[in-house]
């Protein structure tokens, strides 16, 4: 299904591709009278749908900040669109004016920045593991031989594959195909242990039947800057994004939609994630920017 | 938009470069669709032909269920029932490698539909033809063998055709239980690489190029089956 929503956008990224590429965002939300926000269906807490058109999460929330500001820049009140997108065709679609301001779980890279531009990191992921709590795995090194499962199409995959060339390891993979697959694996026994991004871990083990059957252990695989993308060269919108970020992070409003989203109970049904933020958030929140994460690595 | 199709040509981590491993997917695709379709013909031409079996009536109700059973589960649905659900009902299953269920789940599934055309095939022939068969004297088994099933099964030839492509391309269901197909390195490297058009590109044509071979080879059968002055005399192959 994911094939023909790429396609699809394969089709409007040739389409507009030609005509579409005026990247004044303001002039053109300031034309048209309206906004197009890209939200996913299900991005943990960071972006992701109630049902009926409805969109909320942390990163959702950020971006209706964000665009409050925009109404000021152009002096008028706009009307907004959520526009679902996938991780296959999210770029495409803002690259060809369909969605103006992303607000879904993308991370920073710089492969990426060649084709659109990011707001200032307001989420640093951390990749861990999540085991069954009595299985008795504690770290990484413990999963020789075993099943090891994770998510097509995310970079976990390739993150286990170059864990396991430079360490020596040699797990088994499974892969399902969207998290509550690999989750289900992880339930079903098939495999042993989970790999992914920390909220996505938490947010499986918090809808589970049993939390408690599950945890997350061991090292921090990987650190990736995930934020709202926008289109590239355009200054002036990239500005007041960014500004408005820097502003929540001053004001410590941004730790508090943190708290919001990844502590207290989330809708609709009131799961917790329990996911305090780490020193890498704070990090980030200190000192806005919007590194790639080529430069996390490298520390 | 700029192409970038080297993109096949960097490492993808783990010491292969982009192009070795989608030719290996490749494979992986192949080697599902080439072991369902074994599955599905086999059990396809015995199922639809006991669904025309004459006086027996508990072997047709029989194949009845086993094509309206497979036949109305969506295939995903399936191939989730084989990988989750029945080795939870026979733990042994649970050895069972992903590979072996996919090919059971989209051979069954395809075998519902190939069991219909082989009925309707069977069903199309002149009732004469049968009954000259019983006339001479020859058995339910030889009246199938050397009378209904040669000119039926070159009948169905062309939606044969159709089917086997289909089965090819539904093969990339088998990346939701983790078979590492052409539709799972898609997903997986457009991520990796942020080079979706070109790996899609590539993919595609990929696909396009198996079913085109399956067509062809299967067209060339055809040809060579025809029975000159019967069924297809006038058809210039292909369809």
């Amino acid at each position: 299904m994911k094939k023909h929503v790429f396609v699809i956008g394969l089709a409007a990224t040739l389409a507009l591709g030609a005509s579409a590429q005026s990247n004044d965002t303001l002039a053109k939300v300031k034309a048209s009278g309206s906004i197009t926000l890209g939200v996913r269906d299900s991005s943990g807490a960071l972006s992701y749908t109630l049902g009926e058109g409805k969109y909320a999460g942390y990163h959702v929330e950020i971006c209706q900040r964000i665009l409050a500001n925009v109404e000021k820049a152009v002096g008028k009140k706009l009307e907004v669109k959520y526009q679902s997108v996938t991780s296959q065709n999210r770029i495409p679609l803002v690259q060809n004016g369909t969605v103006d301001l992303e607000c879904g779980s993308t991370t920073n890279n710089t492969a990426r920045q060649r084709d659109v531009a990011f707001a200032f990191t307001t989420y640093v992921e951390e990749v861990r593991t999540a085991v069954r709590a009595n299985s008795g795995i504690t770290s990484i090194a413990q999963l020789n031989g075993k099943n090891v499962a994770t998510t097509t199409g995310t970079t976990s995959v390739q993150l286990l594959r170059k864990h396991e060339r430079a360490n020596g390891v040699d797990f088994k993979e499974v892969f399902g195909k969207d998290h509550a697959d690999s989750f289900l694996l992880l339930e079903s026994g098939r495999a042993d242990a989970f790999v992914m991004d920390s909220q996505i871990l938490a947010g499986n083990i918090a809808n589970a039947k049993n939390p408690a059957e599950f945890k997350i252990v061991g090292e921090v695989l990987s650190v990736e800057p995930i934020a709202i993308m926008l289109r590239k060269d355009d200054p002036a919108f990239k500005k007041i994004a960014d500004d408005t970020i820097a502003g929540l992070a001053k004001s410590g409003e941004l730790a508090k939609l943190y708290d919001k989203w990844f502590v207290q109970a989330i809708p609709p049904k009131g799961a917790k994630l329990n996911m305090p933020a780490s020193d890498n958030n704070k990090t980030a929140w200190a000192n806005p920017n919007d590194k790639p994460v080529e430069d996390y690595l490298k520390k | 938009m700029s192409w970038d199709w080297q993109v096949f040509l960097t490492d993808d981590g783990s010491g292969r470069t982009y192009l070795e491993w989608m030719l290996e997917s490749w494979r992986w695709t192949l080697a599902v669709a080439g072991c369902a379709w074994i599955v599905a013909m086999l059990t396809g031409a015995i199922v639809g032909t006991l669904r025309t079996l004459p006086d027996r009536p508990w072997l047709v109700r029989l194949a009845n269920a086993w094509v309206e059973l497979f036949r109305n589960i969506p295939l995903l649905v399936q191939i989730f029932l084989w990988y989750f659900v029945v080795p939870k009902l026979f733990p042994s299953f649970q050895q069972v490698p992903g590979f072996v269920l996919v090919v059971l789940g989209l051979g069954f599934f395809t075998s519902a539909r190939i069991a219909e055309q082989f009925r309707a095939g069977i069903q199309a022939l002149p009732r004469g033809q049968r009954h000259a068969a019983m006339a001479l004297g020859l058995t339910t088994w030889q009246t199938y063998r050397h009378v209904l099933l040669p000119m039926a099964f070159r009948i169905i030839l062309p939606p044969l055709t159709s089917e086997s492509m289909n089965l090819l391309k539904n093969s990339s269901v088998a990346f939701a239980v983790s078979i590492a197909e052409l539709t799972m390195f898609a997903m997986q490297a457009q991520e990796e690489t942020s080079r979706g058009i070109e790996i899609y590109l590539a993919v595609t044509g990929l696909y396009a190029l198996s079913a085109l071979a399956i067509n062809r080879v299967l067209a060339w059968v055809e040809r060579r089956l025809r029975v000159p002055g019967f069924i297809a005399a006038g058809a210039t192959g292909g369809h």
